[in-house]
């Protein structure tokens, strides 16, 4: 026998399992707490499940439709109003670009009152930071929806409704990349007496600027993507051409346009990236 | 004296260089802001933002929000649901909207829960690092997932109403299957950026691909996954506040209601609820994010 193995007896194990109790796999205690986590998961899960009504059957048919629907699908096809899918089309990414344009240069100044080197009311700022959280709260949707009532069907009412969602996640971006600016060069110009509106323009924007670009370049892209739903609840764009395929069942309209906005927001997104790094360069950290 | 004679030209060659950049400077400056006024323009003129729209519909938006706020009476702020002003005339339907609150918040549970789940299967087949010999698999579950995120969920919900019926089913099923693409994105970055130690100890011992998977890969990112999962369930939660608008459950049916049907103060009272649970979640799953990422960093 090995003197090596001869060690390592059942004291030996005793011994080891008394000091380090963890090496030996988890303690009863710990093991119960772990049952009856997944017993509890288990039971909501369960109980949702039931809520929500996903019976056998139920999921069977629909994915017998969901297959139906795919077949229908296929080959896309555009249709006898391609004029009005292109309009609606030409309106998301234009919703998109008035709305992001118009959010981006009110979120600004917004961005500056929240920024704590350039606010220096503590309280003034937190209920301005919480404002914008409140904001980001309500989907675009909600918006879109409230605009509709407000200024009627159309995509002004899309086009207020980015503009409202992105000015408070713009303005809270903004005031973070004010936040994170260098202060020496804030500093430097404080220092040749400038007063506070130079030091901003001079110190400041400067830094934050190519940030700023960037942030609304990567807000225009979302945006052209949830401009092509807004148009659902009637507030322009491409939505409501969707919608109104998917009410008559034309399902081959459906996917043609989907491919299109597919394209569409894969052409802006390449488009955008290309002037991001035009404006900015790769290096500049977000 | 023969410094200078050099000098003199080159400066004046540096001088010109400089002017003509500067020009070149601002013409791209001009050219480029007024190419971005043309698109702005262009923009306007397709989404029909015209002066006399706009100078038209912002006391109407003045006047509509106007009539969405609640008249809340300072004397009989807290009376009965009775009194018209108080808090509880407001918030009269305040049982039924929470319990709906509570239906969106448990189908945004589930769907962030099935996200997850089918993201968990499919991030390792979508990462590069993991697929070298299966360049095939790789491109097709990644195009899949690249398919399920870029198509937003309301429009899955649209469809899937058709297929599983109104009701909170077919919301699940939507924003679960956004939440597939989107997350299996970021699940297989995590997976790309593992450290691969692991991977080749695991191999050295003779495991196969699932040992790979289970004993050197989720160690590592399951806390990133879980973090990850935690933020989508902030953004699935706005999505089911919403997806309702289709008929696809949660509150958003009610709240598309009360704004069609015109239900002023209601409308006010329905959103606060929706902000007041979005930034309830939100802080919670902050405070739960940074205590899972604080751990495995220590």
């Amino acid at each position: 026998m090995r003197p090596g193995l001869a060690a390592i007896d059942a004291s030996a194990v005793a011994v080891a399992r008394a000091r380090a109790p963890g090496a030996f796999g988890a303690s009863p205690g710990r093991r119960a707490l772990r049952a009856c986590f997944w017993f509890a998961f288990l039971a909501w899960l369960g109980a949702l499940l039931w809520w929500f009504d996903f019976s056998p059957a139920r999921l069977w048919n629909g994915i017998g439709g969901v297959l139906t629907i795919l077949r229908l699908m296929v080959p896309p096809s555009p249709g006898e109003h391609l004029d009005d899918i292109l309009k609606g089309l030409g309106e998301s990414v234009a919703m998109a670009f008035l709305g992001t344009v118009m959010a981006a240069a009110m979120a600004i100044p917004l961005g500056f009152l929240g920024a704590r080197n350039v606010a220096t009311n503590a309280l003034f700022r937190f209920s301005l930071r919480r404002l914008f959280d409140g904001f980001r709260g309500a989907d675009q949707l909600i918006w879109a929806l409230a605009y509709v009532r407000a200024v009627g069907l159309g995509p002004l009412a899309g086009v207020l409704a980015i503009f409202t969602a992105d000015i408070a996640v713009l303005a809270k971006l903004y005031a973070e990349a004010i936040e994170n600016a260098e202060q020496r060069q804030t500093e430097g110009v404080e220092a040749a007496g400038a007063p506070r509106v130079l030091v901003m323009r001079f110190g400041l924007l400067p830094q934050v600027l190519p940030v700023m670009l960037a942030q609304a370049l990567y807000f225009f892209e979302s945006n052209t993507r949830s401009a092509a739903i807004l148009g659902i609840v009637g507030a322009g764009g491409i939505g409501l051409q969707i919608a109104e395929r998917i009410r008559i069942r034309a399902w081959d309209e459906v996917s043609f346009i989907l491919v299109l906005v597919l394209v569409t927001v894969a052409a802006i997104d390449w488009v955008s990236a290309r002037i991001r790094h035009r404006l900015i360069g790769r290096t500049v950290p977000l | 004296m023969s410094t200078s004679a050099v000098a003199a030209p080159s400066v004046s060659r540096a001088l010109d260089a400089w002017a003509i950049q500067q020009r070149a400077c601002r013409t791209a400056t001009l050219g480029y802001g007024a190419l971005f006024i043309a698109a702005l323009l262009a923009a306007a003129w397709v989404s029909e933002v015209r002066p006399a729209t706009v100078a038209a519909g912002i006391p109407r938006i003045g006047e509509y929000f106007w009539l969405i706020l609640p008249t809340l009476r300072w004397e009989v702020l807290f009376a009965g649901p009775k009194v018209e002003g108080s808090l509880a005339f407001w918030m009269y339907r305040l049982d039924a909207w929470s319990w709906l609150m509570f239906e969106t918040s448990q189908m945004a549970a589930l769907a962030t829960l099935m996200g997850a789940a089918t993201a968990f299967v499919l991030c390792f087949p979508a990462s590069r690092n993991l697929m070298p010999l299966a360049p095939v698999t790789f491109a097709i579950v990644r195009r899949c997932l690249e398919l399920f995120r870029t198509v937003p969920d309301i429009v899955y919900a649209l469809i899937l109403v058709w297929a599983f019926g109104v009701g909170p089913l077919a919301g699940v099923l939507a924003i679960g299957l956004h939440a597939t693409g989107a997350l299996g994105k970021l699940f297989a970055e995590v997976v790309e950026n593992a450290d691969f130690r692991p991977v080749d100890g695991v191999r050295a011992a003779g495991g196969s691909w699932l040992h790979v998977v289970r004993f050197a890969i989720v160690p590592q990112v399951l806390p990133n996954f879980l973090s990850y999962a935690l933020l989508r369930f902030e953004i699935n939660l706005r999505g089911a506040s919403v997806i309702g608008f289709v008929g696809a459950g949660g509150i958003g049916q009610e709240l598309y209601t009360v704004i069609s049907f015109n239900y002023y103060e209601e409308v006010s009272a329905i959103v606060l609820l929706i902000i007041i649970a979005v930034t309830a979640i939100d802080l919670v799953s902050e405070r739960i994010r940074f205590g899972i990422i604080g751990r495995s960093r220590r």
